[in-house]
């Protein structure tokens, strides 16, 4: 591969390099995503990066209350499992003060502070044996350094999604970004397709001060639109609300809409054009049998572009949707907001932060080539 | 009524809405005003043909005067008067000269934030187009580069806000005596640090933290519109200085780079725009505590916690007076490229 510039001894150098860099850009993503499948004991007692190992974790456990004890002849016998049945675990040492949870190993026998004996395997199994019988009414504190195997859950998402008592919302919110984003998506779409069309193939004067307009668009900050626009709403009794969001959206989305389709229209070949206006077919049905139809990996580069900046967009929802009511919400404010008060619950936010990333990212990985045709033709050369 | 509803009905009012229009406002020049027969057929014609590009325009010059063009001018004018509210509820304005402008100078936070702004400026474009290069270079040539391009642009679709939750658990921090589960204190403790450090409330550096989050998503872009530039490059150049004995390094800096020069400079202008628009980052991770404040957030602060619009449009002003450089360059070089 010496056309390449490369000899061999680099191309492992490169390879390396290059594993190293997807590793770093990766790992953020993947850190969240494997904490949300770990429940809030996980999350905050061992790093993520430990979630695929089995981890050595010191846990308080509790014994079966004195109610269930048996009565084995002289004795009173209480036994049982420390563990949920069936899970993988193994206890290397354990204790029964909290503040010696490492003088026994397992298989030993401890004596108890209220009397009798007790004795716990490494699986779990635990014997109490007294003369006496048990009493009090909670079981008795076992303090133990157990090895267990890595563990995840579906109940964060089940939480998040679908049990109706969580105070997040996010269910609703999901549903509310959905709202605004279809409609926020298509409507700029079918308004910058026509003005694309006349920009490209239709002579009049103005038509190259208007591409420079449009140019100059493309780059004002939407952060100029805010109050005007917001005072403007409230004038004319749109208001807060999805509508105001849908008509910002369309605003703010259409100059790099008609930028595109114009470039791309601008290179659709003369001659089908010229033939059809030869042939006496109207302007408008150009447009709609021939234009259109080939234009579309335009239409859908740009379709991907206003998806993904709607969908992710907090200013234009924070200032033209959302209404004091908050019915309106969507998921990323929600997740602002559980960054405010609930900083510290990272099962809630690393899973409601994925319920909003996971429909972007299955646009951005089917549609890949779209999105990367539409940046290359997207940014001013 | 239900939104999802009401968002279908608004897809079919707004799409239909607009095909209607343009299908009747076509039909009606065609049938009605302008038709292209009887004695005036010829004239007819040259008038359709003047007045239907406008036809097709119209929606979109509308919504681009009233969403984009109506607004600078606006908060212009708003940055330069003085809002009250009269003793009657009613709000009036009053011409306020460069009150404003002089008032907003005097805060700290709007220094500390034009300060943070020209740090973002002087880091992100640089490490977003350095990183973007090096990764379309070392990808280009590689079996599973596909691959890894994939990847490292895979940030490009995730949301600022769930960037910023991502990171946030990449700085989190615990006290000493707990288990970090953020990954930096960890490698920090693990490599010799003495105790874990609350990243993102310390001045200065977390300003960094912040920008490595846009970092992480603009090199994305960056890669994938100069590793198109890069097999843009003529083989023959590359071939000819290998002949002459170049080494890889050389032949990327001295060949290749100087042939992208334009590209790199298209990339650094427009993450430079996102970078003056920043705002969700700071807004979700520290909403411009600790000295991370910029100049997007502090505008919001102005205009929707202070209630303070004349300050809040001034700050906008500076933003739009940031971009106009880029604004000016970038319609230059498309009226030359259309000529």
């Amino acid at each position: 591969m010496n056309i390449a510039g490369q000899k061999s001894g680099l191309s492992w150098a490169v390879n390396i390099s290059v594993v190293l860099l997807v590793a770093l850009w990766l790992f953020p993503t993947v850190g969240l995503l494997v904490s949300s499948f770990r429940t809030s004991d996980q999350i905050s007692t061992s790093g993520w990066w430990k979630a695929m190992f089995p981890s050595q974790q010191n846990l308080t456990l509790r014994s079966d209350a004195p109610e269930l004890q048996v009565q084995e002849g002289d004795l009173y016998v209480i036994e049982g499992l420390l563990f949920a049945d069936g899970k993988d675990v193994e206890i290397s040492v354990w204790g029964v003060s909290s503040r010696e949870i490492d003088s026994y190993s397992a298989g030993e026998t401890a004596p108890l502070k209220k009397g009798g004996e007790v004795t716990v395997q490494a699986d779990g199994r635990y014997r109490m044996v007294n003369t006496e019988p048990f009493t009090g009414t909670r079981g008795t504190r076992i303090f133990v350094t157990a090895t267990t195997p890595p563990e995840f859950t579906l109940r964060n998402y089940q939480h998040v999604l679908f049990d109706p008592s969580n105070s997040e919302g996010m269910a609703k919110a999901f549903i509310n970004t959905l709202t605004v984003t279809i409609p926020a998506t298509i409507i700029p779409i079918v308004i910058a397709a026509f003005a694309a069309y006349a920009l490209a193939w239709m002579e009049f004067p103005g038509r190259a001060l208007l591409i420079a307009v449009i140019v100059g668009l493309l780059v004002v900050p939407l952060q100029l639109a805010l109050i005007p626009l917001l005072k403007l709403h409230n004038e004319v009794g749109i208001g807060k609300g999805y509508l105001g969001a849908w008509l910002a959206h369309t605003g703010f989305g259409l100059p790099l809409a008609i930028y595109l389709l114009r470039n791309y229209m601008v290179g659709l070949p003369r001659d089908i054009i010229e033939n059809a206006r030869v042939d006496g077919a109207t302007e408008f049905q150009i447009f709609v049998k021939i234009i259109l139809p080939l234009s579309f990996p335009a239409l859908a580069s740009f379709a991907i572009f206003q998806f993904l900046w709607t969908w992710n967009d907090l200013l234009v929802a924070l200032v033209f949707l959302i209404d004091s009511t908050g019915d309106t919400t969507v998921m990323t404010k929600q997740i602002v907001e559980l960054l405010g008060t609930r900083g510290g619950n990272w099962e809630i936010l690393a899973t409601s932060a994925f319920v909003s990333i996971a429909v972007p990212l299955m646009v951005f990985f089917a549609m890949q080539k779209y999105l990367v045709r539409g940046l290359l033709a997207g940014s001013v050369k | 009524m239900h939104p999802a509803l009401q968002g279908i009905i608004t897809i079919l009012v707004g799409v239909g809405g607009c095909v209607g229009y343009f299908y009747l406002s076509n039909q009606f020049l065609d049938k009605v005003l302008c038709p292209p027969r009887g004695k005036n057929a010829g004239r007819n014609i040259n008038r359709a043909n003047i007045i239907r590009p406008w036809l097709f325009l119209l929606p979109a010059i509308l919504a681009l005067s009233i969403y984009l063009a109506y607004p600078v001018i606006e908060t212009l004018r708003l940055s330069l008067t003085k809002r009250s509210t009269l003793p009657d509820g009613s709000t009036a304005y009053a011409w306020a000269g460069l009150d404003n402008y002089r008032q907003m100078m005097k805060e700290p936070k709007f220094w500390e934030a034009l300060k943070n702004n020209a740090m973002w400026l002087a880091v992100v474009p640089a490490l977003a187009t350095g990183f973007g290069l090096l990764a379309a270079q070392l990808t280009d040539r590689l079996k599973w580069g596909n691959i890894a391009k994939s990847l490292i642009f895979m940030p490009m679709a995730i949301s600022f806000v769930g960037a910023a939750v991502i990171f946030k658990l990449v700085y989190d921090m615990r006290p000493i005596e707990q288990e970090q589960i953020g990954i930096l204190n960890a490698l920090y403790l693990n490599f010799g640090g003495e105790a874990p450090i609350a990243w993102l409330t310390t001045p200065f550096w977390n300003s960094f933290l912040l920008m490595a989050v846009l970092v992480w998503i603009q090199t994305g872009f960056a890669m994938v519109i100069l590793s198109a530039a890069l097999r843009g490059i003529p083989e023959e150049t590359i071939e000819a200085a290998i002949v002459d004995g170049a080494n890889p390094f050389q032949v990327f800096f001295k060949i290749k780079v100087p042939q992208i020069k334009g590209t790199i400079m298209v990339v650094w202008t427009t993450i430079t725009i996102v970078v003056l628009k920043v705002f969700d980052i700071v807004f979700a991770m520290t909403n411009g505590q600790w000295e991370t404040q910029v100049l997007a957030n502090y505008m919001y602060d102005k205009l929707f916690r202070s209630n303070d619009w004349g300050v809040g449009s001034a700050s906008a002003m500076v933003i739009m007076l940031l971009v106009t450089p880029i604004l000016v360059w970038n319609v230059r070089n498309a009226r030359r490229e259309m000529e």
